[in-house]
This record gives structure tokens, sequence and C-alpha cells, in this order.
């Protein structure tokens, strides 16, 4: 079977448009990114390692996505700070026409109304996409980071 | 009544203000100074005083060991060949390196510093020093050097429910006397004759003192202001009795709530028991359809243990929490998620989701995170100023409403026995 789709392309621009969501803050449009029955958690290396399941943030569907959104817009309260997203390349670990399975490292800096720009969160996201036409969706992001401390609060997501 | 103090205010010997004889007054400055950082170290953390350890499904088998701290003393939690478990000091009696340099290990059969290879038991004795003889009759350690003298300080623990406390203080009292049989039956419901599974570990870096956070765990008052998720998305249970539990000396606390039976029936909601009358709705409201923890109405129960341990249920996830100082602004907060082995698929799925309510990012206790740091700097320039803790009333007292501060008078009561603040007055 010959693979047709350009898995690295569909995926890269799908994460640029992925990461660039999250800085700009349009919170709304960020379930967008994932299918409807997608799984989305944000764990440690640590606890990926020892094959703990739990997350700080753990969805088995795109509702539970939206509903991350509407808190973070209309009940949570945190200060005010935004996100710099850094993404390395995304490498395709297995790839199909339906869709494929990529690992890819990011650098989250996280600027606070003060102005200090701190490095949040380094690590890696263990994806698994589908494909439709041109676009890649999520069906599942694993947002494994490298460390196990998380400064003050996580509000936005990674 | 307002509490400024007067510039002539007696100091005491350590040349700080006196602290205030009643309970609804805390002064800035135990949240600021250095000086009470290291007494409560001292006096605290390494006094009379029980600290959880870790969890004892977390060292099942001989060779299994923990590293963690009793403030910020770090230790060792050890399983020896015999079967028992063990705690002493992470430092090499030699010139105090550390003596495990992991979070965990398995399989130890004894400890050997990296530094100059002295090694100790699984118990914390020491049992060799390398070159202890020199080499070739030149060198080596005295001859009335004598192993047996030397070691890290050990600790005595207690195992309760699956936790491990530890105490650096011989005379602590016995683990049971140290709670009392209030706060003792609610570790047993939650804990008692089940196995801990751990879902999860996360740490929390919280930019602010420790007691701030302990405070904030002990304050029911906040809980339904602060955190708006609940009341946001309309999911206020209608019929709900709850209230707070203060242990005799002020130092432990629980704060629950439960379903009324009654006052659901009555309302005609005993079928539909959430109300629904917010702008906002969960688009996946599965959330929140848990299942009775242990068989009883309870449905929050917030555990505190003096100094810094908290076990929680909310809903069906249930998690003990850590909190440890790193300096006097800095807190660490290390959350252990658990279910339960006897848990069925579907508990284990509710547990994960409901693990959404709690922790770093979770949707009714995210808040709880940055707002130490709120107090921590809102009070930079207000050392002499105190605290107000009047909701309530001025005790510190157990009672049916949770719109009270007495747990956490009953915190600053305890707190300033144990540090000696208001010795003469308090004995
Ligand atoms: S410091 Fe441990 S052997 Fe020297
Ligand atoms: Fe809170």
């Amino acid at each position: 079977m010959t693979v047709t789709v350009d898995a690295f392309r569909l995926i890269s621009r799908a994460q640029g448009e992925y990461a660039r969501c999250i800085d700009d803050g349009r919170m709304e449009d960020w379930p967008g990114f994932f299918e409807e029955d997608c799984h989305y958690r944000i764990t440690t290396a640590a606890n990926h390692s020892e094959g703990l399941q739990a997350g700080v943030i753990w969805a088995d569907n795109r509702r539970m996505l939206s509903d991350r959104v509407s808190a973070l817009l209309e009940a949570n309260i945190y200060e005010a700070h935004t996100y710099r997203h850094i993404l390395g390349q995304p490498a395709i670990l297995e790839e199909s026409d339906e869709g494929a399975r990529s690992e890819t490292g990011f650098l989250v800096v996280r600027v606070m109304r003060d102005g200090s720009s701190d490095i949040f969160a380094t690590g890696r996201y263990l994806d698994r996409y589908r494909f439709d036409g041109d676009r890649a969706r999520l069906a599942e992001r694993v947002v494994v980071c490298d460390s196990s401390t998380i400064d003050t609060l996580l509000a936005l997501p990674l | 009544m307002t509490s400024t103090l007067p510039e002539s205010s007696a100091k005491t010997e350590q040349g700080r203000p006196e602290w205030p004889e009643e309970l609804t007054r805390v002064p800035y400055w135990v949240f600021q100074r250095q000086d009470v950082y290291r007494e409560e170290q001292q006096n605290l953390f390494r006094g009379p005083y029980w600290s959880y350890l870790c969890l004892e499904a977390e060292v099942p088998q001989p060779g299994d060991y923990r590293t963690t701290f009793v403030g910020d003393t770090p230790v060792i939690v050890c399983r020896d060949e015999d079967g028992e478990l063990y705690g002493f000091e992470n430092r090499c009696a030699h010139r105090g390196a550390l003596l495990a340099l992991d979070d965990r290990g398995s399989n130890a059969k004894d400890f050997t510093c990296v530094y100059h290879a002295w090694s100790y038991s699984l118990q914390g004795d020491l049992t060799g020093v390398a070159f202890k003889d020199g080499i070739k009759g030149q060198g080596g350690m005295p001859k009335y050097f004598c192993l047996e003298d030397h070691g890290p300080r050990k600790l005595r623990l207690a195992v309760l429910h699956g936790l491990v406390f530890g105490s650096f203080d011989e005379d602590v009292p016995d683990i049971e006397e140290y709670l009392g049989d209030e706060i003792l039956s609610r570790i047993e419901r939650v804990l008692g004759g089940r196995t801990p599974v751990v879902l999860g570990r996360f740490t929390q870096l919280l930019p602010n003192n420790w007691k701030l956070y302990m405070e904030n765990v002990k304050d029911s008052y906040h809980a339904s202001i602060l955190h708006l998720f609940f009341t946001t998305f309309g999911i206020n249970r209608l019929g709900q009795r709850g209230g707070i539990v203060v242990s005799e000396s002020g130092a432990h606390h629980v704060s629950y709530s439960a379903i009324d039976r009654e006052a659901e029936q009555d309302a005609g909601y005993s079928d539909q028991n959430i109300r629904s009358d917010s702008d906002y709705s969960l688009a996946d409201p599965s959330l929140l359809d848990g299942f009775s923890e242990v068989g009883d109405d309870t449905t929050l129960q917030i555990l505190s243990v003096f100094p810094g341990f908290v076990l929680q249920q909310i809903q069906n996830s249930v998690a003990v929490r850590q909190i440890l100082p790193r300096g006097v602004e800095s807190t660490r907060l290390n959350w252990t998620y658990l279910g339960f082995e006897e848990d069925t698929p579907e508990q284990r799925t509710v547990r994960l989701k409901q693990a959404n309510l709690v922790g770093p990012a979770g949707y009714i206790s995210m808040e709880d995170g940055c707002v130490g740091g709120f107090v921590q700097r809102g009070i930079a320039g207000a050392s002499d100023e105190e605290a107000v803790l009047e909701m309530g009333g001025a005790s510190a007292a157990s009672s049916e409403s949770r719109v009270t501060e007495a747990s956490v008078r009953g915190f600053w009561k305890a707190y300033r026995e144990g540090m000696h603040l208001r010795q003469e007055k308090d004995k």
C-alpha cells in the first residue's frame, strides 16, 4: 500500500495553527482542532513513564474541551497571561492515508501581566491525527511535560 | 476596633511585635520573616508533630524506598528485609551529602553515599566506612572511631490506613491521640479497608508562604465565592448539609458536605437533584456523574492534619496533598491522585474525569494556587498589620455552618502554641 497523503505537511500545518490559536488567545477555537471522540490530557514525563493515567487536564471527548474553555472564560479566576508556543518539527511515527501518529517537542513561555516571561513548560506532544481531505484533526493528544512541577497554576491549555 | 499596632507596642526578644491575644488577628510578619521560617522548621516540622511522608502502597516490597521531606529536611522511607518501614534523614553522617538522589527506588540492599562511600543499612544505620583501616597501614579512621556513634537522625513512623507519617521527635504523642477520634474516623471513612492505587502525581510550586496555603485549605468561607465553577454552570445541589470539625487543639480539621435527602425530597427534586438556572451549562455533564464514594451521602470531605497534610474527597476525586515549605515565599504542593484496587473500570474513569476538578488546573482549585500569592504580594508593605478572622465568631470550635473561619483560627491556635508565641497565656 502506498501512502499518498503527505502526513508531515498536514500535521505541520495543523500544529502551526493550533499554537497560533492558543497564543493569540482564541480559546473558543481550540476544541476545533480535535475530533469529537478525542482524548486529551496533560501529564508529566514521570507519570507517563510509570504508566499512570491521570492528567492535570483529562478529557475523553471534544465537549469536555469546550467545557474547559467555558470554565476558563466564564468561571475560573487567574491573572491575565499569554503563552508563546515554540514547536519542533513533528516526527512521524506511523502513517497511512487515514491518519498518522506523531511526536513533537514544544516549549511554552508564559508571559504575565507584569511583563515577566518564564519558561512555563517544555515537553512533547504524543499525537494521533486523523486526516479528512486536506485537514488533520487530533484524535488523541497526550501532552507530556518534562518537569513534574507546575508553577502556580495551569489555566490555558498546552 | 482597628488593629494597627502602636509603634511602642511590646516586642519579643526576637524583635518581633507580640502575638495578639485573640485568635481573630494574625500579624502579617508571620508570612514574611526568615527567622519565623527557621523556627517553624525546628519547632513544628522537626518538633513533636507528625508529617505525612508517603503512601504505604508506594513502598510495598523489601528494598523499596522513597525520598521525601519533613518540612525542608530530606528523608528516606524504606522497607527493610524484615518487612518493616524505617525512616531516616537523607543525609550522610560523614559530611552531609544526600544518600539517595532519586525520588524512589527498589531492590535496594543498602545506601552508599556517592561522596566517600560510607554505607548504611536500610534502617539507616552506618555499616561501613571506605578505607576505614587505611591503605597499607597508612591513613584510615582513628581506632576509637565507632560506627554506632554516627548516623543520620531517625524518624519515628506511624502508618495509618495506608498513610505513612513520620516525626523526628520521640515525644510526639501516638498518632491516634495526636489526631483524636473525630479526625481518625474520617480518615478511616475514606481510606479504611481499601488499597489505594496511585493514579498520578503532580507538583505545584506556590509563590507564597506555606501557611497561606494551609489557611486556604481550612477556609470553608471562600469556597463558593472564589471558586465560581459550580455556580457558573448551575450545578449547586439543592439539598446540602455540611459543617466543619475542628480538633480539640485546633490543629486538624474536617470540612464536609453531604446530600440532604430530606430537603431534596421536600423540594421535589429527589430524582433530579441538580438545578440548572444559570446561563451556562456543561456540554458534557457526565463530569459530575459519580458514585457514592464509600456508600454514604458525603460528597465532599476536606481533612487537614497539622502541620502540612491534606486528605481530600471531592465527589470521587480522592487525593492526598503534602505541603512543603521551600522558603519564606515559596511552597511545594505535592498532589497524589488516588484510586483503589477495588474500583471497577467505570469508577476509575469517573475518577480520571473528576480529577479535572482538582490539582494545578482544577476547576475548583486552580484559584487556590494563585490566591496565596495575591496575599503574599498584597501584604508586602504591611508587616505590622493583621489579618481579620471574625467570620463565625472568635472561637476555634466545630460548627454546622461552613460560613466560618473557625478552622483557620484553629490552625493559628495550634501554631502559636507550637511556636511558643504566647506560651505564658496558653498554658
Ligand atoms: S559525605 Fe558521605 S561519605 Fe563523605
Ligand atoms: Fe479553595
